[in-house]
């Protein structure tokens, strides 16, 4: 099993913004980083929820967007090359022999290293559920998050809900394999890209699929295998569609995940820290940005960025131990510049 | 200025509402409870309430943003808002609201 491990200095959760800094606080210290994200990019919130937002509180940037601070981190840590797992979720944690942490992704990545920073944020960015009674008996067998492999739904009945980029994508890559294909939305507008949509009202002109404009109310089905759904318009009568198979698209939200059953204290799902090494009660494990808590906490990037140069002090001293943790400047230093690559 | 919501189980809590703060922080402030995965950007349907129809006329007009946003809440009214976009004022005094699974799930 040993064998198929990556090993590095620390392993990140998280690659948002400060996930992403971490990295260059590490590096400035001689440390190597593996993040592992869920998301398929670097970034997290910034990249997922407000790319093109403004944030005004970045110290030093009067203003910039969520994706130009993503741009801007992704160029600052350039230097230290740090190695991405995305789409991944981290799994499981356990101790090596060496007394290394391993921890493993759902994609059965393997990583090693002597320091865990958990920068997770909200936690995993999941797909949003729809809380209709009985969901779950369906979920996985005949109602589904995402699409794997297109060629499962070949021939299936499927009703496709939302209104966004993903519904409409997995609407038109789907429709020439399905048997029949409904798109389910709650109002006669579509946020998703617009040629996307113009070819969406083409296909249900042309009666090739069917657009329905309302919300799900109830699944019938046995099993775990769904058989209709009952549709609500906003004006008149629910009725009944006949499908075998349902693909939900209402964007993400955040859980914390496995990262709960990693056996660090948690206090209302956020990891307590000190405030001198952001070390969470298990040494060696380190909470930096909006998942950890302490007194007097502001879940602030900048704060991220503060907790992520202190944490590399301490986690210094654990991956080097054998050196004397040397303060330096990065005007002044050439030592810090050669790693930098700007001498 | 106090601000009237009814959470998951029907309770009605009266909570202190201040001026120019959205109704999203002021039930956050409450400790109701408030998901706002997004903090208040309009970008996630976490703040997703539903606004008693008696007050309809005294709120701002949706914008497109805020429509689109709400197509990621669920169980979606006439009635509903998502709360990091209504501003409290004082014409707003003893505003009621309703949380939905969406905010408190």
């Amino acid at each position: 099993m040993t064998t198929d491990a990556i090993s590095t200095d620390a392993i990140i959760v998280g690659a948002g913004p400060v996930g992403l800094f971490a990295v260059f606080e590490l590096g400035l210290n001689d440390m190597k980083c593996q993040l592992v994200d869920i998301l398929d990019k670097p970034g997290g919130q910034c990249a997922e929820l407000y790319p093109e937002k403004p944030i005004y509180d970045i110290p030093g940037l009067p203003i910039v967007t969520g994706a130009g601070l993503v741009d801007a981190l992704m160029k600052q840590i350039e230097p230290f090359n740090p190695v991405f797992h995305l789409s991944q979720m981290a799994e499981s944690l356990t101790k090596t022999d060496e007394g290394k942490w391993r921890l493993t992704t759902d994609a059965g990545t393997v990583l090693e290293a002597p320091v865990m920073v958990i920068a997770a944020g909200g936690g995993s960015f999941v797909p949003k559920k729809p809380p209709i009674k009985g969901i779950e008996q369906y979920e996985g067998k005949s109602v589904f998050y995402s699409v794997r492999r297109m060629e499962t739904f070949r021939d299936r009945s499927i009703l496709i809900a939302g209104g966004g980029d993903s519904a409409l994508d997995w609407t038109l890559n789907l429709q020439p394999l399905a048997h029949r294909l409904t798109l389910v939305h709650r109002r006669d507008e579509f946020r998703a890209a617009p040629d996307s949509v113009k070819k969406m009202r083409e296909l249900a002109e042309a009666g090739k699929i069917d657009l329905r404009i309302a919300q799900i109310v109830q699944l019938h089905g046995e099993g775990g295998q769904i058989e209709a759904v009952t549709l609500k318009p906003d004006e008149g009568e629910p009725y009944t569609v006949q499908c075998d198979t349902l693909l939900p698209f209402y964007g993400l939200t955040m859980k914390l995940g496995p990262v709960a059953n990693f056996g660090i204290n948690l206090h209302q799902n956020l990891i307590q820290v000190d405030t001198a090494k952001f070390e969470s009660d298990i040494p060696t494990i380190f909470a930096i940005g909006d998942i950890n808590t302490y007194p007097g906490k502001l879940k602030l990037i900048l704060s991220g960025f503060h907790e992520a140069a202190l944490m590399a002090q301490q986690a210094f001293r654990y991956v080097h131990p054998d050196r004397k943790l040397r303060f330096q400047y990065t005007t002044s230093s050439s030592d810090l510049q050669n790693k930098l690559g700007v001498q | 200025m106090k601000l009237l919501v009814t959470d998951l189980d029907g309770v009605e809590h009266s909570v202190d509402a201040m001026l120019n703060w959205t109704v999203m922080e002021i039930i956050r402030d409450g400790d109701l409870p408030m998901r706002a995965e997004c903090g208040g950007s309009c970008a996630c349907a976490t703040c997703h309430v539903y606004v008693d129809p008696d007050w309809a006329a005294k709120l701002p007009a949706m914008e497109r943003e805020e429509r689109d946003t709400l197509d990621g809440g669920f169980e979606i009214e006439a009635n509903s808002r998502l709360a990091c976009q209504l501003v409290m004022t004082t014409e707003l005094d003893g505003l009621r609201v309703t949380l939905t699974k969406d905010c408190a799930g």
